[in-house]
């Protein structure tokens, strides 16, 4: 803030807050130049997705027209033949499978342990949820390789119910993390009211605790969501038939062959494919209301 | 309803004593309020009773039976909070009525309940909002509220308005009184703030560093504390201290505080304090019984005069400080008669109501 802004002066005409106004409106000038470059930045990826999408693919391999827009007509030649003549379908299926099976597994078990980790503190209880934290530090480009032998051994392997089993690795220790800091912020004299009133430890879980932290739930099951319906690391390594493919890779998979693209239907598949995160953030989004605690305690 | 008992009781964490063997027998219906400094030990004594610390060793009995190895639901006890602890995402009703959920009380039995609690509450309207719609004064009731509902043994509260508004705090010490006097529960309460305990308590449990420094009814502890702790922490200004000897004077006895100012033993007390004769000892008397000369029967040899340091006008009366042979000392006196600062007045002591403390034991004498 300037000297200006501060000092009051006695003479007459000048006033103190307008330049308090004028700082204001400079901040937000700069935030909104900045907010709309990233937007730009952003939201070019997607709109040469649309754009391509809705193409026929004479006017995608025609190197002469301008590729943001679309001039021979709008066609859905591309989804149509993506949901009729490819495995496009199986790979949407065998996704929805694996991603419901892993959030529902990794809430199970993140909010249990995070219950335990956060709120009943036992012997070496610290210890063991930074423990849980690090090992969400090691990379799945690293864990695949171990991983793979483990898959092999209990007989999983190209099945996608061995992604059920993989993803949780990369799900649980931060839904966990995430969760600890959920529980912890609650107050201690909630879970002691609770204990009085006549409660068990499951009954103050389910009846205090998930409720109250169902923000940190939504979130934790967003990421849960988005990171197995974005895997591709462990479908790339573990899965190589088509009927076990998921969208990620099978989409690549199915539609590059050699140096082959074929880019509407590969940006066809990617739209759809990013459709349902899109659906479920916009749904769950209404409901990830942070303050809901207020009220709760004083303050 | 039942009675409290504690017995021999201790709290220890790792090396730290918080509550160093305790009594305490506290009858059926009374309201008793635990009260000292932070730290003293008086949550953990409150917490205990709950169940919600372990006890290190000792007994702790509620209605005769030693309950120590009870988890908190088996004790039928109901706490308020210091802040409120009411579940956010349930409505008023539903957090008054949870612990009777949970005991499977019939709907029926539960409405019945909930609307009586309300209605001594005077909380009726507000059932079907959830916390955040309340203000804090409705939240403190509905946590109560959710205490009547149980009609348990034993109300705890642990500073149940501290975090109220001054006001407020007064206006919900007078509700917490009230409902005392209808639902006559055994109640034990903490808090830091003496006035509450004095206005509030049939007994007081004055707490400091882990005991217990005495236990009495508010007027036998404003008027006969037991120990220096308990005669300066109750009562608002504070007692004042003075170094001081006990000088003979012919057949009475004089308090020699200052090289200038002694004061006359009241005769009543000069057979008591006989054995003391010319030992230092510390002076206490409270600022209340420090005024201007006003009686018109007074004893001459009770004033004294003081230069003032700061004058405080409250109003109704006027705080005077000054100093005595280093010590700052403050004084109550008519707003009328009030010296300004940095002149002199005359004031006059009222020694019935003095008190010799050894300063060794901090013991009254």
């Amino acid at each position: 803030m300037s000297a200006a802004a501060i000092v009051t002066r006695t003479g007459p005409g000048i006033r103190v807050h307008a330049s308090l106004r004028r700082n204001r409106r400079w901040a937000l000038i700069t935030s909104y130049a900045f907010l709309v470059v990233f937007a730009i930045f952003f939201l070019i990826p997607p709109y040469y997705m649309i754009v391509t999408a809705f193409k026929s693919d004479a006017e995608v391999a025609h190197m002469a027209t301008n590729p943001w827009i679309i001039a021979d007509g709008v066609t859905l030649d591309q989804f149509r033949i993506l949901l009729t003549q490819t495995d496009f379908l199986i790979f949407f299926r065998n996704t929805v499978i694996v991603t419901l099976c892993v959030v529902v597994i990794t809430m199970v078990v993140s909010v249990l342990a995070a219950f335990s980790l956060g709120r009943m503190r036992f012997w070496g209880s610290s210890i063991l949820a930074t423990g849980i934290f690090l090992t969400y530090l090691v990379p799945d480009t690293l864990l695949f390789i171990p991983l793979f032998q483990i898959v092999k051994a209990v007989g999983l392997l190209n099945s996608y119910w061995g992604m059920v089993l993989v993803y949780p690795t990369l799900t649980v220790p931060f839904c966990t993390w995430i969760m600890i800091g959920y529980f912890q912020s609650i107050p201690k004299e909630l879970d002691e009211a609770a204990l009085i009133d006549g409660a068990s430890h499951m009954q103050m879980l389910t009846k205090i605790f998930i409720p109250v932290a169902l923000p940190g739930i939504i979130a934790a099951t967003i990421f849960a969501f988005t990171v197995s319906w974005a895997a591709f690391v462990y479908p790339m390594a573990f899965l190589y038939s088509a009927d076990q493919q998921v969208l990620t890779v099978g989409t690549v998979t199915s539609l590059i062959r050699g140096d082959v693209y074929k880019w509407g239907m590969l940006m066809a598949g990617a739209l759809m494919a990013a459709a349902p995160p899109l659906i479920i953030y916009a749904f769950l989004m209404d409901y990830y209301i942070a303050g809901l605690t207020a009220g709760a305690t004083k303050g | 309803m039942a009675e409290v008992a504690l017995r021999q009781v201790i709290k220890r964490y790792d090396d730290v004593e918080a509550v160093r063997g305790i009594n305490l027998d506290i009858p059926n219906n009374e309201f008793v309020v635990l009260v000292g400094p932070s730290g003293c030990g008086k949550s953990t004594t409150l917490r205990m009773i709950a169940g919600l610390e372990e006890v290190t060793s000792g007994d702790i009995f509620i209605g005769g039976e030693v309950v120590n190895d009870l988890p908190p639901k088996d004790r039928d006890i109901a706490m308020v909070f210091q802040n409120y602890a009411l579940y956010p995402h349930m409505s008023a009703f539903e957090n008054m009525s949870f612990g009777l959920k949970l005991r499977k009380f019939s709907k029926d039995e539960i409405r019945k309940r909930v609307d009586n609690a309300a209605r001594i509450l005077d909380i009726t309207a507000l059932l079907d909002r959830k916390p955040k719609a309340l203000s804090g004064g409705q939240r403190q009731r509905v946590a109560m509220g959710r205490a009547i509902v149980r009609d348990p043994k034993v109300f705890l509260f642990d500073e149940p308005l501290s975090n109220l508004d001054a006001k407020l705090r007064v206006q919900m010490r007078t509700e917490i009184k009230r409902v005392h006097q209808m639902v006559k529960t055994t109640t034990v309460y903490v808090t830091h703030d003496q006035v509450e305990a004095m206005t509030l308590a049939d007994r007081v449990v004055v707490m400091n560093n882990g005991i217990i420094e005495q236990i009495a009814t508010p007027q036998e502890l404003y008027h006969q504390p037991k120990t220096r702790f308990v005669a300066g922490f109750i009562g608002s200004p504070a007692m004042n201290f003075m170094r001081c000897h006990l000088e003979a004077n012919g057949a009475g006895m004089r308090v020699r505080v200052s090289d200038a100012i002694s004061l006359p033993v009241p005769s009543s007390r000069s057979a008591r304090y006989q054995a003391l004769n010319g030992k230092e000892l510390v002076f206490g008397l409270r600022p209340e019984h420090i005024t201007e000369p006003r009686r018109s029967d007074r004893d001459n040899n009770c004033e004294f005069s003081a230069t003032l340091d700061v004058v405080e006008p409250m109003g109704m009366e006027t705080m005077v400080f000054f100093r005595l042979d280093g010590q700052e000392i403050c004084g109550r006196v008519d707003p009328g008669s009030a010296a300004g600062p940095g002149q002199p007045m005359r004031l006059f002591a009222n020694m019935d109501h003095m008190h010799l403390i050894d300063p060794q034991s901090g013991e009254v004498l």
